[in-house]
């Protein structure tokens, strides 16, 4: 049992009947990562995250949350680990401030603490004038971002979203996306399940992809790209139009490097690795220039639809 | 116990809070205010020198022309608020999308349950017992005679029995909550039971036991006792029974046999029945007690083990 990994499945499977909704999913993720889900409806994204909150026993295979197991020892798991639902629903009689305090004493904070942090997360999610407001009386972002405190209200270490963004406006949209990030940056792990590649992209360190029940690719996003469109090749890009004959020859000795290509007005380096160490170097001593190189970025959508293509 | 005491809290406030008890509240206050107003009209036309228990007779009397009583009125309220009380528990938790969010907290999942159950019962007791208190203090105002210590124990004994009725009720619709998605359908099943019980037991009674036993105006006494036993034997499959029959036993301490059927030929035969004292009535009625909790234990177990054993999906 490696204690670093936070959030550990091994072969995870989960049957209903004939269909196999999870399917020998493997998941590992260190502290202050976090990992978004990607996947069409159906692939399996939230009935892993069930097996994670116990809500769901799994046919086959462990998971690890924390170090426990959340179907044995759920009380421990739950005391560390915020969950938000995909329909994300509040007693809506109560106001924002009274359903964040009911979640606090289930939780078993200190009535000060309580009050205190109410009004600290309600400041954060930006509903600090409305905490006195009837939940019924909410839009749908509002109600997200009253979700993202009260998941935050327990202080947890690992954070999980299902589809936090579905049915918002882009504003309310990059609202949750920063909150989740706030959240990240205090060292705390998260894994959000979510269909917008664009927005899981920025504030995800990794992402796993999946397609009926199974985890497809699992990675940085970068690392991803590279392998689903390149082959796994590490394109460099300096930002010259032309090499000079020497600095070509240099470049082409570096252990690793598979070509060169100009385009447009930059210079493409093709390698298996990383070089982009060497190749600063030779580039230094051949024209005294510290160049900013770039290695290739890659959209998710691209990679996203690449796989779906190939599965 | 992690998150029972916060989870009943919360569920018993809510109750006090919401219009649906404000009603309820109303309704049973008014009509505990006139059964108690027209029991104290008619009381001295029943009461005389020699009558014992005057003041549970507060309890029993109805108007001559309006047939009207605390008991008939009670066992008519209490199903309603037991289903009121339950028939959403689970399934409204599970449609606003309150269940997964809770049940993400470091609480056991039963608590839920448990802690709802509790709040309902703690609401239905002190709905009971203060509606009793408000027609026995009436009623003292009104009559001025207070009641003796038998008679007080009597009237506690009638509201905890009322209150297990109740909590009958509420686990039955707390089932139905935890059975059907649809707070709705929920509710309309309890109450199409409880329609059906109340409406249909005596007709079915009557007629297996009519056709077992036929009995008319000249029928011997034996033929009439067996009608008789058959009928409430068939009676007390409805809960409503074993509730009628509770509580005669404890506001009618002259009840020796607990029919009023049995208690009229035995009052025309020129017996002179003497009241039983408390153990002896509770004795009588133990039957039926114990089939009341039964009752509540099962429906409320079934929708434990059907509420434990679900898995929690997001939608």
């Amino acid at each position: 049992m490696n204690n670093h990994f936070v959030i550990e499945t091994e072969n995870l499977s989960k049957a209903y009947g004939k269909l196999l909704a999870v399917d020998n999913v493997s998941i590992k993720l260190a502290e202050g990562e976090v990992l978004g889900l990607l996947g069409p409806n159906g692939a399996g994204k939230t009935t892993t995250i069930l097996m994670l909150m116990g809500f769901s026993e799994p046919t086959s295979g462990s998971v690890r949350v924390i170090g426990y197991d959340p179907a044995r020892e759920p009380i421990k798991v739950k005391k560390v680990v915020g969950y938000m639902p995909e329909k994300i629903g509040f007693y809506e009689d109560l106001t924002a401030a009274e359903n964040l305090t009911y979640t606090g004493r289930l939780n078993d904070l200190s009535e000060a603490k309580i009050k205190a942090k109410v009004g600290e997360l309600l400041e954060l999610v930006g509903l600090k004038d409305n905490g006195d407001q009837v939940v019924g009386k909410f839009s749908h972002g509002m109600k997200q971002r009253l979700g993202i405190a009260d998941v935050m209200i327990k202080e947890p270490r690992v954070a999980i979203f299902d589809e936090p963004t579905a049915g918002i406006d882009p504003e309310g949209t990059d609202q949750v996306l920063n909150l989740i990030k706030t959240m990240a940056r205090q060292k705390v792990t998260v894994l959000i399940s979510s269909h917008q590649l664009h927005q899981v992209q920025k504030i995800c360190t990794q992402v796993g992809i999946f397609s009926k029940g199974k985890m497809i690719a699992c990675g940085p996003v970068d690392k991803l790209g590279r392998e689903a469109l390149r082959k796994g090749q590490f394109n460099i890009i300096l930002p010259i139009a032309t090499l000079a004959d020497n600095l070509r020859k240099e470049i082409q000795k570096i252990n690793g490097v598979i070509g060169i290509e100009n385009v447009a007005d930059t210079v493409v380096i093709a390698a298996d690795r990383n070089v982009s160490q060497e190749l600063e170097k030779a580039v230094m001593k051949f024209t005294g220039l510290k160049l900013q190189m770039k290695i290739e970025e890659f959209e998710l959508e691209e990679i996203y639809l690449k796989y779906f293509r190939e599965s | 116990m992690a998150g029972l005491i916060e989870i009943f809290r919360k569920e018993l406030v809510d109750n006090f809070n919401s219009r649906r008890f404000l009603i309820l509240f109303v309704l049973v206050y008014l009509a505990g205010i006139a059964t108690v107003y027209i029991a104290a009209q008619n009381i001295r036309s029943i009461v005389n020198d020699t009558t014992q228990y005057v003041f549970l007779n507060l309890f029993i009397v109805s108007g001559s022309n309006i047939p009207f009583s605390f008991p008939l009125f009670m066992s008519v309220f209490i199903p309603i608020i037991g289903i009121a009380l339950g028939f959403d528990a689970i399934n409204s938790e599970r449609t606003s999308g309150n269940l997964s969010r809770l049940l993400a907290q470091p609480i056991y999942r039963d608590n839920v349950i448990n802690g709802k159950f509790c709040a309902g019962l703690a609401l239905m007791a002190v709905l009971i017992f203060s509606v009793v208190a408000i027609v026995a203090g009436l009623g003292l105002r009104l009559i001025g005679v207070p009641p003796q210590a038998e008679e007080i124990l009597r009237l506690f004994m009638f509201i905890l029995v009322s209150i297990l009725y109740g909590a009958f009720w509420m686990s039955l619709a707390i089932l139905f909550s935890t059975l059907f998605k649809k707070t709705a359908t929920s509710a309309l099943s309890s109450v199409a039971l409880w329609m059906f019980l109340f409406l249909f037991t005596a007709l079915i009674a009557n007629l297996i036991a009519g056709t077992v036993v036929p009995i008319n105006q000249n029928s011997p006494l034996e033929d009439v006792t067996r009608y008789d036993n058959l009928f409430r034997m068939i009676s007390r499959v409805s809960p409503g029974t074993l509730y009628t029959e509770s509580i005669q036993a404890m506001l009618l301490p002259l009840m020796g046999n607990s029919s009023p059927t049995m208690m009229l030929i035995g009052i025309y035969s020129g017996l002179n029945p003497t009241p039983l004292p408390l153990y002896q009535s509770l004795l009588l009625v133990w039957p039926q007690l114990v089939g009341l909790v039964a009752l509540t234990a099962i429906c409320f177990a079934i929708a434990y083990v059907k509420f434990m054993r679900e898995e929690i999906r997001a939608t």
